[in-house]
């Protein structure tokens, strides 16, 4: 499962891509001053496909680095206890003082925000970043924006961590990321205003909540319900597929049936009664629900949901990574695995934790106890195979090229 | 139009201010003050959910009066450092601007050169521009030259629309100067940099003063432009922005309340002070 | 000597101010002209083809939202006309020594970062909150209505954020007019309202076209508004551009449309002050 065996497919197709436009470029040689000055403004590319995963990047990136005792953690709201235990914990521990943002919100912007001090080679202000596996992810990869991982410095997540993510199509081997959670997209409705439970995709298309359904404006979560609710299979589709679910979201929207297209803000609106039934991340309602007492219900439709996962990621300029592939490796000890998700409630990486909350339940009277018990059984922590069987993956994009045409068949429909 | 007469003092209230009179008055007054309470109405709603004392996470219905949160002001690291780093770059590049710009400000409203109608127009053209328009701009600009964004790039951005609002003011005071002071100081033989340093510069002081408060505030409430050139620099605009998604904290009520008192009572006291200044209006 | 100094004085005044708005904002126009005409994607770079092209579908993909946009604009800055008038010919001609008072009252949400007050007006709108509420319990409105969202909710946040760039040039225009002028109509027997109309409402135009051009330009590229107030049909062209910019990094496409956008705002506003006489109009805006 180590790194430095082969790189991904879709980097060595990357690399035999012609570059786009530097022949056209060529042919415009005898432009005017003008426009040779406006030739000169061109954006630098940062591809190099391939590159980190050399078998001397690692030594080369890790080489002379050393342990700083401080580091800053970019993280997604709802995504750690508040009061922030496992933190407190690991400084105790290490003597790392930990400075945690929730600063991402959604990929693409947290992509567009980075993009350029990672392309000037500056640091980005965190060592330590949760990403998604989607588009972004493709993109903080080819364009060298991560740091590959020594995974010498990494035990606990070679002890420890579920053997099914090394698979995984976005970053096998684990060579520039391991999973921070996972999630999964549903729906969530408020039944005291449905007034009856919601079980599939087409509740979101139903008029009878006109003006009360709320989507999401990550272009990929939203094209992969789309997709769904077309009947196709998102990690299969193509253009002409994602045309047929553009089409179908559209009608959704000039249906008037969507409120708006949300971030993260879904949660406060959904809260707001401004949406009564909404597509929705799994961990995030629970959440709510205990946070503020409310009762939301979360729900895998019938036509299935999608899983995504989260990655822990080390920016290539960060100024402090040794500490934070120790604070990686801290969530990979199954005591810490098992508090993280005992409150976030999102799928674990670690499947030995589900045996330590047991234990931590059976410490617990009372309420406490039926709580965690809850938790450990979840199938939204721990999902079963038959769990699995509803879940989809994510569109895979094999070029720059298909995610900007991807790209330009939903962003009209959020930006309507 | 007003040259040809005397300029009256205007704010005199004389007799025949009452010709201007056309009726409806009190139906205008109760609409003035209708208007006033509509402009208060948020403000109010932002003052009171601070003293809010919300359970969870979302502080949007009124749940009981509390003052816990003038008290856990800073409790919130983030938060604080939004605010420092929006006041940093506030105080930094509203210094910077009234520097420049009243380099120009002076310059326009004394000499008259090459130029000046050139300098007029990007003034204009920097004023008028749509911030978002300005904001993308330089986001193109920096990436194009591979500079990463941060508190520098945010900085320049400030001194940027800052310049011309500083330029703008200067000018206004530096045509009513009364030339016969400089030129009384150059007979009595001083040279040109003492002249400005004893006699111009303090006259302009108080508009230069004036210049650098609206750059401030200019840059303190700035979002648009700030949200295209800060990377990953927050500024207290830009988290609240990022935290109305996730609930906003009460505690960023009380920073806006604060920040509202201390600016109410800055333009207060500057008002107060100026009183005498009004007439050349 | 004194004589070059006093040659080279005003320039070497203008210049490092000058020189900063120069690179920082005229150069930038350039750059973000050189990015619409470039292609390629955000990891493997841009290259500079002339690609023209992006122009046309940026504009045929988005044509709703900016001509959307023109019209909000528009729309705002004829209700805050509509609004301000009064409220700006009260104060100058019957505020009497508490002028001062009411134009910084007017001038009070100021005072409150933009983001902030719009959040407010937000918190004040939500279907459940406390505007609508109550009338939806007295049974005054369905239980499905909604503000936010709406057009209206969005133009609404508009003229309220825009408010007093319309009373204040519309006020400085009506404090600016000589009494007896108005004098002079009322003794040639015109009557309160034909001297309104032929005297005073001539003079105060002034103001009011500055008042227009502090507010249409501001409200038809403003994107808080429409974000925090709109819905899934009040998507206004600077909601694009920032999205293009900050959440799909598609460079070429969001310069192109600012480009537009940008052209299109200006033209106006030059033609615009050309027609007032730019001087004028700044000197409004200054105040």
């Amino acid at each position: 499962m180590f790194p430095t065996s082969k790189p991904d497919p879709s980097l060595l197709r990357g690399m035999t891509q012609r570059r786009l436009g530097r022949r056209d470029a060529l042919r415009l040689g005898g432009l005017s001053a003008m426009g040779a000055f406006l030739a000169a403004c061109g954006v630098q590319g940062k591809g190099k496909p391939g590159a980190s995963a050399a078998p001397d990047a690692v030594a080369k990136f890790w080489n002379g680095k050393v342990k700083n005792g401080k580091l800053d953690f970019a993280n997604w709201p709802l995504y750690m206890d508040p009061k922030k235990p496992e933190l407190k914990k690991f400084t105790e521990k290490t003597g790392i003082t930990v400075k945690y943002d929730e600063v991402i919100q959604e990929m693409g912007p947290w992509f567009a925000k980075v993009q350029p001090q990672l392309s000037a080679k500056q640091s980005i202000g965190y060592d330590l970043m949760v990403i998604t596996n989607g588009m972004q992810f493709g993109q903080f990869r080819d364009a060298g924006f991560l740091a590959p991982l020594d995974h010498s410095k990494l035990p606990n997540y070679a002890a420890n961590a579920a053997k099914s993510y090394a698979q995984s199509a976005y970053d096998p081997g684990n060579v520039f990321s391991v999973p921070w959670a996972s999630g999964i997209t549903g729906i969530a409705y408020d039944e005291s205003k449905t007034k009856r439970p919601i079980t599939k995709l087409a509740d979101l298309w139903d008029p009878a909540f006109k003006g009360k359904v709320g989507m999401f404006s990550d272009l990929q979560e939203l094209g992969n319900f789309g997709l769904l609710a077309a009947g196709l299979d998102p990690a299969k589709s193509a253009e002409a597929d994602w045309k047929k679910a553009a089409a179908k979201l559209q009608e959704q929207k000039d249906a008037g049936i969507v409120r708006n297209y949300y971030d993260q803000g879904y949660v406060d609106a959904l809260g707001k009664g401004e949406v009564w039934i909404t597509q929705a991340w799994s961990g995030d309602i629970f959440q709510k629900n205990v946070s503020d007492g409310t009762n939301f219900k979360f729900v895998i439709p019938e036509e299935g949901g999608t899983i995504w996962t989260d990655n822990m990621a080390i920016p290539i300029t960060a100024a402090n990574p040794v500490d934070a592939i120790t604070l990686m490796d801290f969530f990979y000890e199954v005591e810490n695995a098992a508090t993280l998700a005992e409150y976030i409630n999102y799928v674990c990486p670690v499947p030995a934790a589900q045996a330590t909350m047991l234990k931590h339940a059976a410490a617990q009277t009372g309420e406490d106890k039926e709580y965690l018990e809850s938790v450990a059984n979840s199938p939204l922590v721990f999902p079963g195979e038959a769990d699995y069987a509803k879940l989809h993956y994510y569109v895979g994009f094999n070029t720059a090229e298909e995610q900007q045409d991807f790209s330009k068949v939903f962003d009209p429909i959020v930006l309507g | 139009m007003t040259q040809t007469l005397t300029p009256a003092p205007a704010t005199q209230a004389t007799p025949s201010r009452r010709r201007f009179r056309i009726g409806g008055a009190r139906m205008m007054h109760i609409y003035t003050w209708l208007l006033i309470a509509w402009l208060v109405l948020p403000i109010l709603v932002m003052i009171l959910f601070g003293f809010n004392d919300p359970q969870g996470r979302y502080n949007q219905t009124w749940q009981g009066f509390t003052l816990k949160w003038y008290g856990e002001l800073f409790a919130l690291p983030d938060l604080t450092d939004a605010l420092i780093a929006s006041l940093a770059v506030a105080v930094v590049s509203s210094l910077i601007s009234a520097a420049l710009g009243t380099g120009i400000g002076y310059a326009l409203g004394r000499y008259r050169f090459r130029g000046a109608g050139a300098t007029n127009l990007v003034m204009f053209a920097a004023i008028s521009s749509p911030e978002l328009v300005m904001g993308s701009s330089l986001l193109t600009l920096f990436v194009s030259m591979g500079v990463g964004l941060g508190g520098v790039t945010l900085t320049i951005a400030h001194v940027m629309f800052s310049i011309a609002f500083v330029a703008t003011v200067v000018r206004a005071r530096v045509v009513t100067l009364d030339r016969a002071m400089e030129e009384a100081a150059a007979d009595l033989g001083a040279t040109a940099w003492t002249t400005w340093w004893k006699v111009t510069f303090p006259i302009l002081l108080p508009a230069i003063f004036s210049g650098i408060m609206l750059a401030f505030a200019l840059s303190i409430d700035d979002f648009v432009i700030t949200n295209f050139t800060a990377g990953n620099v927050q500024t207290f605009p830009l988290w609240i922005w990022g935290s109305t998604r996730v609930g906003l904290p009460p505690q960023v009520n009380v920073m806006g309340t604060l920040i509202f008192v201390v600016g109410v009572l800055i333009a207060v006291v500057a008002n107060l002070r100026s009183r005498p200044r009004k007439q050349q209006d | 000597m004194n004589r070059v100094k006093r040659t080279l004085a005003p320039y070497l005044l203008v210049l490092p101010g000058g020189l900063w708005l120069l690179v920082f904002f005229v150069v930038p126009m350039v750059t973000m002209l050189s990015l619409s005409l470039q292609e390629g994607d955000i990891v493997n770079g841009y290259v500079f083809t002339g690609h023209w092209q992006t122009y046309v579908e940026a504009i045929s993909d988005y044509q709703t939202q900016m001509i959307r946009s023109l019209v909000y604009g528009a729309i705002t800055s004829l209700v805050l006309i509509v609004l301000a008038f009064p409220v700006a010919y009260w104060i100058a001609f019957y505020g009497g020594r508490k002028k001062t008072t009411y134009l910084f009252l007017i001038l009070l949400p100021f005072f409150v970062s933009f983001v902030l007050r719009t959040i407010s007006w937000r918190m004040l709108l939500t279907d459940d909150g406390v505007l609508l509420h109550p009338l939806k319990e007295a049974g005054l409105l369905p239980s499905g209505f909604q503000l936010l969202g709406t057009p209206t909710a969005v133009i609404a946040g508009l003229v309220y954020n825009f408010l007093p760039f319309m009373v204040l040039p519309i006020y400085v225009a009506l404090e600016r007019i000589d009494p007896r002028v108005v004098e002079a109509a009322r003794d040639l027997y015109a009557s309160p309202a034909t001297a309104f109309r032929k005297v005073i409402f001539p003079l105060a135009l002034p103001g009011v076209f500055a008042g227009v051009l502090m507010t249409f330009v501001p409200a038809s590229s403003d994107y808080v508004n429409s974000e925090l107030l709109g819905g899934t049909s009040t998507t206004m062209i600077g909601q694009v551009i920032q999205s293009k910019f900050l959440h799909t990094s598609d460079y070429p496409t969001a310069s192109a449309l600012a480009f537009a956008l940008m052209a299109v705002l200006l033209i106006g506003v030059f033609s615009y002050a050309r027609a007032l006489g730019t001087e004028d109009v700044m000197k409004v805006a200054a105040r």
